[in-house]
């Protein structure tokens, strides 16, 4: 990794994650669009994360500040930071688990308040450090340790979601598209408001050996097989679409911010006092 | 609109009111919550006092969220609140909890009503004494004050801020039904003559936030120290420890510790007659309103009656209620639930003198005098 430069902005510690995460494919990509966009510390950022594999991506890896909340929690966190601090930039790492199941309301309600912050959702589509339990996002039919006969819940599309509660960029990439997600992540970074950025990722130890997709080499290729470009899949049935991951930017657009309206209204607040 | 008029110090407020402009004498500013009664009054008085002063007031989608964005705030630099009742508190345990792990500054309002579940929702209770003690899971110690007044409404929101800055956790502002909603007078100090504690701030080298020292420093982001805030056992530097035995006793025992070690001047009550009396009455919040009325009665009848009033709950004032027990024929302690700060009294008095629970519930029915002046003659006959 050094020789990319993004070493740089990483604690000497050694990395949790178990041979053949995508989280690791996701930290690169994040970090390499951070240095592409000019930063050469991390000490402009503030980086939330809940539990679940994925939270570990920042915390303690990144030399930066960083808090690791309770489950689910994190973009309730990084609402109070990025009010209080408007000046930094406030990330949230977090899985499919903590940001769609546990924490699936405050994901929501920060796309409609558009607030301005970019929240980087790994998608392994199974519960992973808990040892592989059905996720919010766990494909029709899919064995798990808690759906032993299949999975009988249809899958929640986060991105689609945040798209209609209000965010103003929203994309989803698989770790197979390492580069189109490090592309979405400068983009989401540059965004003013709430940005989303959903990376399909490949967990062989949870969720691969239930599905037969024992090594990354066979999760990657899968990814690859089943992605289906958004220009293309609005062109395609649902019946067609079914089991495909749609890949691509979905939103890229300007709103108020959040903060913009809560200064916005403190600054009205002042004057009446004035007045008064 | 109550713009807070320069010339006049006596004000006529409500709890709610009081406790909200407390936060800001305090220096609060920053407020999350979620509406529910008969709390709402904080967050509507802050949403309309605090955007004026520089602060930030806003409503979250539950109260999980609420107390999230507040310890947020707070490591942003903020000094942050919340306010809840019953069900609220209940839901913020977890974020409590953390707050106390991450030894993050923050004040925590519970006006109390009837439970359990939703109970009544406009009535009266008293029955999260306990809740606020052992509520989150884990080991934990608590600072909780229990307001008497609308004054204290006031004071002891800016104390609840001091003590939050001051030992780097969240802290309870644990009131009632009918001390929130109470109307009186309230006399204000000059904002300048109301002491007001920060957070301590580290020195640019500096480099361990998390127990070098029984309160560390506090660092805030954006000032380039890195922090690593985490809620998993961790060491000094905030790295954590997932599986290390020695670092989990040391923070862990640091954290409850600092509170005990403190607990001479965080206690805090009212007490009158304690070294002689015959008839002790142990109370808090809107039940102590009572005991005054019930002691001066039952002093007429000739019964040497005397009392102490909890100002903090958590950590319990031991050792007055101990100085009250060498005495005392007979301990009564009033509460608005089925018996909660009872079992506190009894460890601390233990055997040396018979301790009377006095309990009321339901449909906001506070205890009366008349009621404790009956039982007080019932044991003293």
């Amino acid at each position: 990794m050094s020789e990319t430069g993004i070493k740089k902005f990483m604690r000497d510690v050694p990395l949790p994650f178990c041979p053949g995460c995508g989280d690791v494919t996701v930290m690169s990509s994040f970090l390499n669009a951070v240095r592409e966009l000019g930063y050469n510390s991390l000490s402009k950022f503030v980086f939330c994360s809940g539990i679940g594999c994925a939270a570990w991506i920042p915390s303690p890896h990144f030399i930066a500040d960083t808090i690791h909340t309770t489950h689910g929690r994190s973009i309730p966190v990084a609402t109070g930071v990025k009010l209080i601090r408007p000046d930094l930039n406030v990330v949230v790492f977090g899985g499919d688990g903590d940001l769609t199941g546990i924490g699936l309301s405050h994901l929501i309600h920060a796309a409609r308040r558009n607030v301005d912050i970019t929240v980087i959702m790994i998608n392994n589509m199974i519960y992973g450090m808990t040892g592989g339990q059905v996720a919010p996002t766990t494909p029709l039919k899919v064995k798990t340790t808690t759906t032993p006969y299949g999975n009988y819940e249809r899958p929640l599309d986060a991105t689609r979601l945040v798209v209609e509660a209000g965010a103003c960029y929203a994309a989803r990439w698989t770790t197979a598209h390492a580069e189109q997600l490090k592309e979405a992540m400068k983009k989401g970074l540059k965004a003013k408001g709430f940005a989303f950025i959903e990376a399909v990722s490949n967990c062989p130890t949870a969720f691969g050996r239930r599905v037969g997709l024992r090594t990354i080499v066979n999760i990657l290729d899968w990814f690859k097989e089943n992605s289906v470009l958004l220009e293309y899949a609005r062109k395609m049935s649902e019946k067609d679409l079914e089991g495909k991951i749609v890949v691509g930017e979905f939103v890229h657009r300007e709103l108020p911010t959040f903060t913009e309206n809560v200064y916005g209204i403190m600054g009205e607040a002042k004057k009446n006092v004035k007045k008064s | 609109m109550t713009i807070k008029k320069e010339k006049s110090n006596i004000e006529f407020w409500q709890g709610n009111e009081a406790c909200a402009e407390g936060a800001i004498t305090a220096g609060c500013r920053f407020f999350a919550g979620y509406p529910i009664t008969p709390s709402s009054e904080i967050a509507e008085h802050l949403a309309l006092r605090l955007p004026q002063v520089g602060g930030i007031a806003i409503q979250m989608e539950d109260e999980l969220a609420s107390l999230g964005a507040v310890i947020g705030a707070s490591w942003a630099g903020a000094k942050a609140m919340t306010a809840t009742s019953g069900p609220g508190f209940s839901l913020m345990q977890e974020n409590i909890g953390y707050a106390f792990m991450t030894e993050t500054p923050l004040v925590v309002v519970d006006v109390q009503r009837a439970g359990p579940a939703t109970g009544q929702a406009t009535k009266c209770g008293q029955g999260d004494v306990m809740q606020a003690r052992w509520g989150t899971h884990g080991d934990y110690a608590a600072i909780v004050l229990s307001p008497n007044s609308v004054q204290e409404m006031f004071d002891m929101t800016v104390r609840a801020f001091n003590l939050a800055e001051k030992f780097r956790m969240p802290v309870v502002l644990l009131t009632d039904e009918v001390i929130a909603h109470m109307r009186e007078k309230i006399v204000l100090l000059p904002s300048d003559k109301v002491k007001i504690i920060n957070r301590r701030k580290p020195k640019p080298d500096e480099k361990a936030f998390f127990g070098l020292e029984d309160v560390p420093s506090m660092p805030s982001f954006g000032e380039g120290f890195n922090i690593t805030v985490t809620g998993s056992t961790h060491d000094e530097y905030g790295i954590r420890y997932t599986a290390d035995p020695v670092i989990h006793r040391k923070l862990v025992e640091r954290l409850v510790g600092k509170i005990f070690k403190n607990a001479d001047e965080i206690v805090d009550y009212e007490s009158y007659n304690v070294d002689k009396c015959k008839v002790g009455v142990i109370s808090y919040g809107c039940t102590s309103r009572t005991v005054y009325e019930t002691v001066e009665l039952a002093r007429k009848e000739g019964f040497d009656a005397g009392f102490v009033r909890l100002k903090t709950i958590w950590p319990f004032p031991e050792k007055i209620v101990k100085k009250m027990a060498k005495n005392a024929e007979v301990i009564l302690v009033p509460e608005m639930n089925l018996r909660q700060i009872l079992y506190e009294v009894q460890r601390v008095v233990g055997a040396t003198a018979p301790i009377v629970p006095v309990n009321k519930i339901g449909g906001g029915e506070m205890i009366t005098p008349e009621e404790l002046l009956a039982e007080i003659e019932k044991r003293m006959r």
